[in-house]
């Protein structure tokens, strides 16, 4: 937000993190969505995420496409430069950006319209390239800004607000994330923060693409009986595949787990992500059987939750492409420009 | 037999099967020709296809500069016998048709010279490998053009020994196969070819060079330091250029990383895309497209334009609608560059004329867009962007410094009271812009494409919002001041009539009007260099009693534009069109300005029009 300078009045006992600053520094404007919509606990699972890590907001820049899930970035995080750019067209923004300057943490938001329907080029390719993004997709299974169309992400056979059925199947864009190549890919729930902070946590700290499907019920145009979106619905078919902590460098690991039953992910910066699985079978390093997986619980009627796949060793696309890490955006015109001199150089070559 | 008599004035054609390799010995000639100190103008002739049609390279040759395509063929080299009926009726009276005699022909053409060089036959008795032989072929014919035009052998082998460096294995060969050409010429054609290059030295200063390897090096020092492309023709080899330039010029030499990135996207939603992306953060970066790129792109530029980040677009124009011709020229995106987008939008471009402009234009086109914060688009086409020109060596000023515009730095950001993404704080409408991460409390903003207040929050306000766009519309208006300006083919307005163009069609222009003069209809041209118009166009016109508007595409685009960007009778324009996809003449601009005037003025002389 461009700013004219007004107190900030803070509750003087509100908790602070180790940058000093309190929950509702991490703050955006106040929400225009509807009372309950399933992104604003998103939002505040974005704040909670970045004051957990003592993040800098001002080196956090927050992208988004076009619908309501696409405003949500106004809603967090105020100090943080924002990018609402065109409908499904935020991959290649945020791509542009972080060749700019790799730096800074890049938040895309978007919704399962934006993502898995006009934009789902882009998605896919931004996971090829392993964009270093935390790519946040508030799939409610519609077009909730446009009124309640059904959208590529709709569960076949899942009605409409007005009894319409949906006939065709659907896209799981974790398991295309995953077949693509993206380096972390989770799904969670908007209702349940428990499981949704540690995954945004965890994904902030990857470097690569990593997407986190959040299922995110339209209270408006998709929360009713025979929506596979609503609230209810995904309450009673959620299956958690793991649970999450994250642990920052340097702190030790507190969380006692069952011998066995736990794996520990070190990420590029040293962090440690530690993963309790909750299914003996499950191992989010398998990219096999992570998609295996999700296409048995798609069968079942299940929606798999959690970490599903986790590759550290993935290179991102900066460091893919070999760019220097002094970010483009920071040289001096005489690092970029060549001069006179071997300007000479190109003209005798071509003479 | 008359036989066509010139020194230093000709078009030879050189009619290929493509992919056989004749490119790069074609190129030799126009090379040796130049290196002989002749200015020449090569045109590569091509097929939407990788091998087997046919192709054509076209070079004219000319010592007085004009170097503007010219129909009518003195000199045919003809080795597809699939085109040979096309090639053989495309020569002038007089002139001369170089075959491979290997197998003996018959063209049907009392009024031409024939000249027979049994390439094939002379290959197969030198060279065994049959892949080789056909590359060969090529040089043979190189060799004895060198006897009959009296090109200095000398410079071939030179121009062999550049090309080859490295592979220096391959020389000999190469040496071996002109040579034989030449002997052949030198014993069996003596005195067969009366078209001749005389050495001079008018290309001294010059280079021979196409508008799209320019470019790409125009962007190098221009500081572009992100290119994200979709491969399309003709604008290709300006992303290729730039990559070729940065792998020379911006690699660390320590620890070996790129300074830039080179992006092929998925397509030119995500091109532009990546290019917004990237200005928005501060690192100046471009897309090269042409036509179809183009619409693709506009929603993005529409972006862009209303939230006011910098990105430079080149268009490679090439003949459209749709696919069109892909692999011919055109100027017909001027209305589809100049209001690209929806809503009332208008876009800066850039319209250079010959390489040289293209390399400047591409570096000044990042201070341009950055200090406007707005989309430039760089016009180019297929006939500067793909063929090689003659144009003046490239210059650069070490002293010069990028303008990055009104950018806040930290330290400016602590100094403000206050600050408004699109105040229009200094009263030209260019606001003060803030990059991601450069303050922890200041200067943070949401950029979006829906309507926005000076302070960049959201609003449906119709009266904030029609606020904006008059202040974007008059940063539009003062965009002229940082664009190149006209330029006018005399000192001071000599006759009634004017005549405008722009572009590529400048090639053709200097002869053209030389043809006016010498034909009693002198005319002042002016060549427009960019969007929007400045004072000096709308003066050129009112100072005219009507204008001749030279342009290469269907409906009058240019023309269109500025009636509807001035104040001006629309009676006073005439169009000179030509949208075959070739490349405009000097004949074609002349005769139909000729036969308009005479026309219009039937009564009087041509003395009195003037
Ligand atoms: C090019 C283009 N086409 C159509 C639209 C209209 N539109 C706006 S939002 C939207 C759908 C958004 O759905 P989703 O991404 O799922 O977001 P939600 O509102 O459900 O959070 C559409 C079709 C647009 N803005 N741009
Ligand atoms: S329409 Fe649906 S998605 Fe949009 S704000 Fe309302 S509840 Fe949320
Ligand atoms: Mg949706």
């Amino acid at each position: 937000m461009t700013y004219i300078i007004k107190p900030v009045n803070h509750h003087p006992n509100l908790e602070k993190n180790a940058l000093g600053l309190t929950r509702r520094d991490y703050e955006g404007t106040i929400s225009t969505l509807c009372a309950g919509c399933g992104h604003d606990s998103i939002s505040a699972a974005v704040i909670e995420a970045c004051y957990d890590l003592s993040l800098a907001s001002d080196q956090i820049a927050k992208l988004s496409g076009i619908g309501c899930s696409s405003k949500s970035p106004s809603y967090f995080l105020n100090q943080a430069h924002g990018f609402n750019s065109v409908h499904g067209r935020m991959p290649s923004v945020a791509t542009g950006a972080n060749l700019g300057n790799q730096d800074l943490l890049y938040l895309g938001v978007s919704g399962d319209g934006d993502t898995a329907g006009i934009g789902i080029g882009q998605f896919m390719h931004a996971a090829r390239r392993q964009l270093n993004i935390t790519y946040i997709v508030e799939n409610n299974g519609t077009y909730g800004l446009t009124k309640g169309q059904f959208s590529a992400t709709n569960d076949q056979g899942s009605k409409s607000k007005y009894g319409e059925e949906n006939v065709l199947a659907p896209i799981d864009l974790a398991a295309m994330a995953i077949q693509l190549g993206a380096g972390f890919v989770g799904r969670s729930f908007s209702g349940d923060k428990d499981q949704l902070v540690p995954l945004l946590k965890a994904a902030m700290k990857f470097k690569g693409f990593s997407l986190i499907d959040i299922i995110s019920p339209c209270v408006t145009f998709n929360n009713h009986v025979g929506s596979t979106k609503s609230y209810d619905h995904i309450r009673e078919h959620n299956e958690s595949v793991s649970s999450l902590d994250f642990v920052p460098i340097g702190q030790e690991i507190k969380t006692s787990y069952n011998e066995g039953s736990k794996v520990d992910v070190p990420l590029h910066d040293g962090a440690i992500l530690t993963l309790e699985k909750l299914s003996k079978k499950y191992n989010p390093l398998d990219k096999g059987l992570a998609v295996q997986s999700l296409n048995e619980a798609e069968k079942n009627g299940k929606v798999l939750t959690g970490l599903l796949y986790i590759n550290p060793e993935i290179k991102d696309h900066a460091e893919i492409l070999n760019i220097s890490d002094t970010p483009l955006n920071q040289f001096s015109d005489k690092e970029l420009c060549p001069g006179s001199n071997k300007l000479a150089k190109v003209n005798a070559s071509l003479n | 037999m008359s036989k066509l008599a010139s020194i230093n004035e000709f078009v030879i054609k050189f009619a290929n099967v493509n992919g056989s390799g004749s490119a790069s010995a074609n190129q030799m000639i126009a090379k040796g020709i130049f290196r002989s100190g002749i200015p020449v103008s090569p045109k590569n002739i091509f097929p939407s296809n990788i091998q087997g049609l046919p192709t054509w390279f076209e070079i004219r040759a000319s010592e007085k500069g004009y170097l503007g395509r010219k129909a009518g063929i003195d000199f045919m080299v003809a080795m597809n016998p699939q085109s040979y009926i096309q090639d053989v009726a495309e020569i002038n009276p007089g002139g001369y048709l170089l075959y491979d005699s290997s197998w003996k022909r018959e063209f049907h053409r009392e009024d031409i010279n024939i000249i027979e060089v049994p390439l094939t036959s002379l290959c197969v008795d030198e060279f065994q490998n049959p892949k080789t032989r056909l590359l060969f072929k090529n040089l043979v014919y190189v060799g004895a053009l060198s006897y009959l035009m009296s090109i200095k052998k000398d410079i071939f082998i030179e121009l062999i020994e550049e090309q080859f460096k490295g592979k220096e294995k391959l020389i000999a060969p190469n040496v071996q196969a002109l040579e034989m050409g030449f002997n052949y010429a030198k014993k069996h054609l003596v005195d067969a070819c009366d078209i001749k290059v005389n050495q001079k030295n008018l290309t001294d200063g010059m280079i021979l060079t196409n508008g799209n390897n320019a470019g790409g090096l125009g962007c190098v020092y221009g500081g572009a330091t992100v290119c994200a492309w979709y491969p399309i023709t003709p604008s290709t080899s300006l992303a290729e250029s730039y990559k070729k330039y940065c792998d020379q010029f911006r690699v660390d030499e320590k620890t070996g990383k790129n300074k830039f990135a080179f992006v092929q996207a998925e397509d030119e939603l995500a091109s532009i895309g990546m290019a917004i992306g990237a200005n928005w953060n501060g690192a100046r970066a471009f897309t090269a497209t042409s036509g179809p790129g183009i619409s693709l792109m506009t929603e993005f530029v529409g972006l862009a334009y209303f939230a006011e980040i910098p990105v430079v677009i080149f268009n490679i124009q090439r003949g459209g609608p749709s696919t069109g011709m892909p692999t011919r020229t055109q100027q017909s995106d001027i209305l589809s560059c100049a209001y690209a987008s929806h809503g009332d939008t208008k876009h800066v471009m850039l319209i250079p004329s010959d390489p040289k402009e293209c390399f400047e234009f591409a570096a000044e086109s990042f201070d341009i867009s950055d200090r406007l914060q707005t989309p430039v688009f760089v016009l180019s086409d297929l006939d500067i962007g793909m063929n090689d020109w003659t144009c003046p060596e490239f210059e650069w000023d070490d002293a010069r410094e990028f303008d990055r515009g009104k950018v806040l730095s930290k330290d400016d950001l602590d100094k403000m009271e206050s600050w408004g993404r699109y105040l229009d704080a200094d009263g030209d409408g260019i606001p003060f812009r803030t990059l991601p991460g450069t303050h922890p409390e200041k200067g943070a903003y949401f950029t979006r494409g829906s309507s926005h207040d000076e302070y960049a929050r959201y609003v449906e306000d119709g009266e904030i919002n029609a606020r904006n766009l008059s202040r974007i519309l008059k940063k539009f208006e003062g965009a002229h001041k940082f664009l190149p300006k006209p330029i006018f083919k005399q000192d001071i307005n000599a006759s009634s009539k004017g005549l405008i163009y722009f572009g590529s069609t400048e090639a053709a222009m200097q002869e053209s009007l030389d043809q006016l003069s010498a034909s009693g209809f002198p005319i002042d041209a002016m060549r427009v260099r960019s969007f929007p118009f400045s004072a000096e166009v709308w003066d050129f016109i009112d100072q005219h009693e009507f204008v001749f508007l030279v342009e290469q595409n269907r409906d009058a685009q240019m023309k269109t534009l500025m009636l509807s960007e001035g104040n001006i009778n629309p009676e006073k324009f005439i169009s000179v069109l030509s949208f075959d996809g070739a490349p405009i003449t000097a004949d074609f601009i002349s005769e139909s300005i000729i036969e308009i005037m005479s026309d219009k003025d039937t009564s009087k002389t041509a003395e009195e029009i003037k």
